[in-house]
């Protein structure tokens, strides 16, 4: 059966991790490469890149960090941040990236979806998308890490980019995001039972049960989290096998080989 | 032991080579009859328009390169099918090595996303079994990205259930394919690259 995946985000800036690393002894818990390695070791399904570097010195560190990752690490990994245009997706692609992340970019220039799937394929291109639920239950999609309110609307913006060949959709809900009371699992269904393509929900893992939730009840085909693995509150071992146990088909690695 | 990996139009290779490079092989990247004559172990992978890559095999006069290939082939992905007679993306006739056909997945309902991606089980190992799989336990996990399939044959020897059950791999003769992809798949895909060089 297809497993449901479990993706650790990691934040990337001038080529270390940023956020906390202490789920594991690492030697080197800033080096994103170790740190990859680590979850991917642990059971991770895939593994998500986001440069936060701002600077172009930056992105080229960036992109031999991507190539030192595709060397090293033999699970599937998405790279995002920065990317706006073909030139972006073909470099990272070419240092060895398995698929490229885009937000902002996409929103600007939709077209550039279109572009992406046709150079490369659909099954490279995922659109994240960061949205706001407003008290009427509207959901407005955000530019620029959530700090610009555009015009679009979440769902007929996952369609419109389903419609232009998106792969994936990457979905964070902003009211979920950081407080750790579970993820939007009423508006993770409404996408996932209308959308065609798979849907990984983002935003407000806490507890074990919000990943056993986001299955059951928001229909998330993944499900990505960043400071509970950082931190170590939450162990990948430990929610694979919790997820099993709630009868969710999930990867196990332990003792196969 | 020399490590060819045929160069052609189909995507990116990147991830093969990295895992090759892992496992200590230097492959070489080449679309020269010679040294794919030559090697000890081809492999066959890519992502890509089953179409667009069989004119280029053929523009190439690789296509019968690759049927005459005596070493172990192994195709990844795309590769695996047009290693098979026909397929339905483009209705394309394809390198018949295999005599089944590739169908395009239609969903039963409405969670049977397509294309098939992620990770899945590989199943029925004991019934043909193949050196591929030694030491890979039954329901092991690996990593799948695809919207055509290889159907239930007398050359499986591996199978997958995603809206039916599928050939996960399939093997006749010196010809060894997968539909998933052993390079992105962790320590089992790692294994099966290890038993392929090991043929």
């Amino acid at each position: 059966m297809l497993a449901k995946r479990i993706i650790p985000c990691l934040d990337v800036k001038d080529g270390q991790t940023v956020k906390g690393t202490n789920f594991v002894n690492l030697r080197q818990a800033g080096d994103p490469v170790a740190l990859g390695k680590a979850y991917s070791l642990q059971g991770a399904d895939e593994l998500v890149y986001l440069d936060i570097t701002a600077s172009h010195e930056g992105r080229k560190t960036f992109t031999e960090l991507v190539s030192r990752v595709a060397a090293e690490i033999s699970i599937p990994f998405t790279v995002g941040g920065g990317i706006g245009a073909l030139a972006d997706v073909d470099r990272l692609l070419s240092a060895g990236a398995d698929k490229v992340s885009i937000n902002s970019a996409a929103l600007r220039h939709p077209e550039l979806v279109d572009e992406i799937a046709t150079h490369f394929g659909s099954q490279v291109c995922v659109v994240a998308i960061d949205a706001r639920c407003d008290d009427n239950g509207l959901w407005t999609c955000y530019l620029n890490g959530g700090r610009l309110a555009t015009e679009r609307q979440l769902f007929e913006w996952a369609h419109e980019v389903q419609e232009r060949g998106a792969g994936e959709i990457l979905f964070t809900s902003m009211n979920h995001d950081g407080v750790k009371t579970g993820f939007a699992n009423e508006a993770l269904a409404r996408l996932s039972d209308t959308l065609t393509i798979p849907v990984i929900a983002s935003g407000g893992a806490g507890a074990l049960s919000h990943f056993r939730d986001v299955f059951t009840q928001g229909h998330a085909d993944a499900a990505l989290a960043a400071s509970v693995f950082h931190f170590g509150e939450i162990a990948i071992p430990q929610l694979k096998h919790y997820l099993a146990d709630n009868g969710i088909p999930v990867r196990l690695i332990e003792g196969k080989l | 032991m020399t490590v060819a990996i045929v160069k052609y139009n189909a995507g990116n290779i990147c991830s093969v080579v990295n895992a090759l490079k892992r496992l200590g092989v230097e492959p070489i990247l080449t679309d020269d009859h010679d040294v794919l004559r030559r090697a000890d172990r081809v492999l066959f992978p890519g992502q890509g328009e089953a179409r667009q890559a069989m004119s280029y095999l053929r523009e190439h006069r690789l296509d019968s390169l690759l049927v005459s290939l005596t070493q172990p082939v192994l195709g990844i992905c795309i590769g695996q099918q047009l290693m098979c007679r026909h397929s339905d993306e483009g209705d394309t006739e394809c390198l018949g090595l295999f005599p089944v056909d590739v169908c395009r997945f239609t969903p039963a309902r409405h969670e049977d996303k397509v294309p098939h991606m992620g990770w899945n089980q590989v199943t029925a190992l004991g019934q043909r079994p193949c050196q591929l799989f030694d030491g890979i336990a039954e329901a092991e996990y690996v990593y799948f990205v695809h919207s055509y399939y290889v159907p239930l044959c007398d050359f499986t020897v591996a199978q997958t259930e995603y809206i039916l059950p599928f050939s996960a791999a399939i093997h006749r003769d010196n010809f060894y394919a997968t539909q998933f992809h052993p390079e992105k798949s962790g320590d089992v895909g790692e294994r099966i690259i290890k038993n392929f060089l090991n043929l």
